[in-house]
Formats: structure tokens, C-alpha cells, sequence
């Protein structure tokens, strides 16, 4: 199928220099940093594996962990299927489809920051619409209510981020030719399994991408809960990076942070490589048969 | 392929009418506009005084400001803000679309030793939490010269976008028949000249899409860019946290600065939104 050749090494050089520039130094220092105190830049101990015996055995980083966890898993789930059922209804041609598009994008291009104090206001059931109408329905206060609390965040998350799936599902979906809708409304198939048997099975490349940028960037999600909720109430939304920038700004404790953050980044990968390996395989046994 | 397509659509437009619900379409526009209404806020907070925004809940504000605009033109520290984001996004967005483009094609194209592997290992460096990274960054950019420069930051937001344009690129010419490349080498086209002559043009479509993610994700990062720099190269977003002061916070500064953050982004999509419509018509999904 592809042609072997190793001087492709070439062309895929530059990227490797500059995201080792990018990525592999920090990471490297930081690895370097995991392994000691760091009292001040001149005074260190080494300590060796200490930080990460203590941080496998601290339940409030565990307990951070499985919120974040938690998070990732609910904010896929509404996510994903959104986002695939809004781009499946949104206008294909003309001003509609451009105006959709730009409505869609909205979202995603305001900085987070702004996003968090325009929810932070927008939920405040004294000041804001949100907060406010959502207060005739029950007793809604995210300042004092974990649930609330968690579930402002998780809807924060909904509304920034479900436009990145739909932005990728729509296009993955203008690429499947009329040709497959016709045969299957030859065959009589119903709305659902248009979308079962043609459009999924096509849009599984999409969806992977989409998968794995919504799951680490959910997974790490800081600015938001940082801004409305501060982590609170209590800890409901102190999430693994919310403790993590406590550890390393607020305590500055560069060393027990550093472990902290290699964990951290070691569970993303092999949960983001679980899902890659589990999305890929049709992809692999499809390319075994045709070798 | 596309001569069977218009046939047969002619002959089965009937059926399509009927498979798509007849509530689609109000039931999207039903969800956009709801979708609206925290950005509806945002932009009515940027014209409500700062007092009354925290004073009262108003739909409809009994007085209006236009302090907040004022401001954000008139004073030099936001303009200038304004046009270092401008200037590190777009070049980001350049260096990026421009390194990944060979990578794509080589990870789309040969198979190499450990090029699978690679193409992960890319991917895994969107996956550092930026917290603990912030103090080698700052040491680093500080020692190469790049501190408090927009190219710093540009070269900075390539850990994250360049892995992303590989990602996506790769599957947009995973899309192109190989029969292509084949057939311009028989033509005497050397790779290089087959790439910029033919092969671009080919997917101008992909191009345009990651640009945009990738001016999108440059356009709203705050933790490197805010740690980077300090004063030549500060970001907007970094500007926006000036607004908290002893006083509080500047709400009606801070949502005019994120209302007139949305503007850029709005022309980005605005340029390439013919090609996300067509966007993966050759991708391989």
C-alpha cells in the first residue's frame, strides 16, 4: 500500500524539531524538577521517587483525579451526540449554511477568561438571566450548592466546546456522497439507520479527532472552574488542574507539582491512547485484509 | 462518479425531500438561538455601567454606557494588546499550516521507521497541563531571546497547533488518490514542484479548516501567552485581567475587550467557511 521510504524522515524533521523545542525541553525540566525539593533555584535536595509515592497515596489528588475523570466521561457523552445531532440538521448550502457556520463558531473564538465571567454573571441568580430564570424552577445557587456548582461547569463546557464537534461532523458529513443517501432511500431505510449504516461508519475519522480533543481538553479543563467557581463549593469542582496550579503557584512547590503533572500527562496518554487503539482497529483490519 | 451523482439525484429527489424532518431546520435555529443568549449577555454587559451590571438584574438596562468602547479604542495598552494577538495568531497559524503540510503528506504517503508511533506521540503533546509548564517556558523563552515577543509566542503556540494541523491535514490528503502523485512523476514533476503546482490546489479545502483551528486555538490560549510576555508583546487576554483592580473589576472593559475579541475570529470563519462546507469533501473520514 505505502510506499516504504525512510528519507520521508525529512519531511516530518522540522515538525519533530520544533514540537521537541516546544514540548521536549519543559518536559524534560520538569522531570528533572520531579525528582527534587526545590527550596529556591540554587538550593535543591534530590529525592528521588518521594513526590510520586506521595501523590499515589494523597486521597485529594486521587479524589481530583476522579472528579476530572468524571467530568471527561459526562462532558463526551452529552457532547459527542449533540454535536453530531446538530450538525446533522444544520443548512448545507447558501447565506443559511454561512450564517450557521459563523453562529456555530462563535463559542469557540471568545477567550476564556471572557467566557468564564460572562457565565459567572450570566448564573448569578440575583444578576443574571440564567441564574435567575433557572431560580423559578428550583433553588438554583452554584455558589453554595456542589450539584449546582458541578452542573454550571459541565454546561459551560457544553456550550463552549459542543461547536468543535459539530464544526467537525459537519464537514465529515459533506463528504459522503448523495450516491449512498439515494441507495439507502431505495431501500427504504429509515432516518436512523441512514445515520446508523451510512453517515457513522463515514464519519469515524472525524469522531476520533473530535473524541480525543474533547476528551484531553475537558480532561484539563482550569480556566472555567477557575473563574466561576473558584473549585468550589467545597471542592465540588476542584478538579486535577485547578489542585495541580494550587500546588505549583500557590504553594509553589515545584518539585511534588512536577510529579504531579507527569502523572497527569502519563494518564491522558494512555487513556487517549486506549481510545485511539480501540477506534482505529476496524481501520487496521481493513488494511491487514486488503495487504 | 459526479456525472451517476446528478442522475440519480434527479431521478430520487422526491424521496430525499421526505427523509429529512420537516422540523429540522426550526429546531437548529431554535438551538442557535438559545446558544445566543450568553453571548447576547456579553455584548449587553459591554454596554451597562459596571455598578449597574453588579447592582440589578435588567433585560432591558434603564441607562447605557459606551465607557467601555471608548476605552478600548482610546487607550494605547488595549489597541496595542489587540494588534499582538492579531500579529501571533496569524503567525502561528502560517508556521504551522506550512510545517505540517510536508509532515501530512509523509505520514499519508510512506511508511517509515516509527512513523506510526510519531504520528501518536504528535498528538500527546497537546496533553501537558500547561500549569506546572509555565516556569521552563518562562526560563526558556527567556534564555533563547524570545521573551516578550510576539514570535515567542508564536513559536510557543506551535506545541499545540502543529501536532492538530498534522492531525487533520494528514486526513484531508489521506483523501487524494495516490494515482495523483503516480501519475505528475511520470510527467517529469519533481516532488517539490509537484507539491506547490498541483497538490496544494488539491486541498486549498483542508488548508483553510486547519488554519482556522489553528487561529482559534492560537486566538484564545491565555496561560503561555500570559506568561511569555510581559509589556511589548502582552496578548488581549492578558490586557483583560488588568481590569481587575483595587476597585474590583471593570466588567463593562472586560466584556467590551471580549466582545471585540469575537470580531477576528468572526472573519477567519468568515473566510473559510466555503471550505469547512466542503471541508472533507476529499478527506479520508
Amino acid at each position: 500500500m505505502k510506499t516504504r521510504n525512510n528519507k520521508a524522515w525529512f519531511l516530518v524533521l522540522p515538525v519533530i524539531l520544533v514540537v521537541s523545542f516546544t514540548a521536549l525541553i519543559p518536559l524534560m525540566t520538569v522531570a528533572n524538577y520531579s525528582l527534587q525539593d526545590v527550596f529556591s533555584p540554587d538550593n535543591r535536595l534530590f529525592v528521588g521517587m518521594k513526590w510520586f509515592y506521595d501523590i499515589t497515596n494523597d486521597p485529594l489528588i486521587i479524589n481530583a483525579f476522579q472528579r476530572s475523570f468524571q467530568f471527561s466521561i459526562q462532558a463526551l457523552l452529552i457532547q459527542i451526540p449533540l454535536g453530531i445531532a446538530i450538525a446533522r440538521i444544520m443548512p448545507k448550502s447558501g447565506w443559511k449554511a454561512s450564517a450557521a457556520l459563523v453562529a456555530v463558531s462563535i463559542p469557540l473564538i471568545i477567550p476564556f477568561n471572557v467566557i468564564g465571567s460572562t457565565w459567572l454573571i450570566f448564573s448569578r441568580k440575583d444578576i443574571g438571566l440564567g441564574g435567575f430564570l433557572l431560580n423559578k424552577l428550583f433553588d438554583f445557587d452554584f455558589t453554595s450548592d456542589p450539584k449546582d456548582g458541578w452542573g454550571l461547569i459541565l454546561t459551560v463546557d457544553v456550550w463552549h466546546w459542543t461547536p468543535l464537534v459539530v464544526l467537525l461532523v459537519y464537514a465529515g458529513l459533506r463528504s459522503i456522497p448523495q450516491a449512498y443517501y439515494q441507495a439507502a432511500a431505495i431501500d427504504g431505510a429509515s432516518s436512523f439507520a441512514v445515520f446508523r449504516y451510512v453517515e457513522l461508519p463515514k464519519l469515524r475519522r472525524v469522531l476520533l479527532i473530535a473524541l480525543l480533543l474533547r476528551f484531553m481538553d475537558s480532561f484539563m479543563i482550569y480556566t472555567e472552574p477557575f473563574v466561576i467557581t473558584g473549585g468550589g463549593p467545597g471542592d465540588a469542582t476542584t478538579f486535577a488542574s485547578i489542585l495541580l496550579t494550587n500546588i505549583a503557584v500557590g504553594q509553589f512547590d515545584v518539585g511534588r507539582a512536577g510529579a504531579y503533572s507527569l502523572i497527569f500527562f502519563l494518564l491522558i496518554q494512555i487513556m487517549s491512547f486506549i481510545f485511539y487503539t480501540v477506534l482505529t482497529l476496524q481501520d487496521r483490519e481493513e488494511e491487514t485484509k486488503t495487504k | 462518479m459526479k456525472k451517476s451523482d446528478s442522475l440519480v439525484k434527479g431521478a430520487f429527489s422526491p424521496q430525499k425531500k421526505k427523509r429529512s424532518l420537516p422540523w429540522s431546520g426550526f429546531i437548529f435555529w431554535l438551538v442557535i438561538a438559545i446558544w445566543m443568549i450568553p453571548v447576547a449577555w456579553l455584548i449587553l454587559m459591554s454596554v451597562r455601567p459596571s455598578a449597574d451590571i453588579l447592582g440589578s438584574f435588567e433585560i432591558i438596562p434603564h441607562r447605557f454606557t459606551f465607557d467601555g468602547y471608548r476605552d478600548f479604542i482610546l487607550k494605547d495598552m488595549w489597541y496595542k494588546a489587540y494588534l499582538n494577538s492579531l500579529t501571533y495568531s496569524t503567525l502561528n497559524t502560517i508556521f504551522s499550516v506550512t510545517l505540517a503540510l510536508p509532515a501530512a503528506y509523509a505520514f499519508s504517503r510512506f511508511s517509515f521507521t516509527g512513523d506510526k508511533h510519531l504520528f501518536f506521540w504528535l498528538l500527546t503533546n497537546r496533553m501537558a497541563p500547561a500549569a506546572v509548564f509555565l516556569l521552563p517556558f518562562y526560563n526558556m523563552y527567556n534564555a533563547v531571546g524570545l521573551f516578550d515577543k510576539t514570535l515567542g509566542v508564536a513559536i510557543a503556540h506551535m506545541l499545540f497547533n502543529v501536532p492538530l494541523a498534522v492531525w487533520i491535514l494528514e486526513g484531508f490528503i489521506s483523501g487524494i488518490p495516490r494515482q495523483v502523485d503516480e501519475t505528475a512523476a511520470i510527467d517529469g514533476y519533481s516532488l517539490p514542484k509537484f507539491f506547490v503546482k498541483i497538490f496544494l490546489p488539491m486541498i486549498r479545502s483542508g488548508i483553510g479548516v486547519t488554519a482556522f483551528f489553528c487561529f482559534m486555538f492560537s486566538w484564545v490560549e491565555l496561560l503561555i501567552a500570559r506568561t511569555i510576555t510581559s509589556t511589548d508583546a502582552k496578548p488581549i487576554s492578558a490586557a483583560m485581567t488588568r481590569t481587575v483592580s483595587s476597585a474590583g473589576t471593570d466588567w463593562t472593559l472586560l466584556s467590551t475587550a471580549g466582545v471585540m475579541t469575537i470580531i477576528p475570529g468572526i472573519l477567519a470563519i468568515w473566510f473559510v467557511r466555503k471550505y469547512i462546507a466542503k471541508g472533507f469533501a476529499l478527506g479520508r473520514v
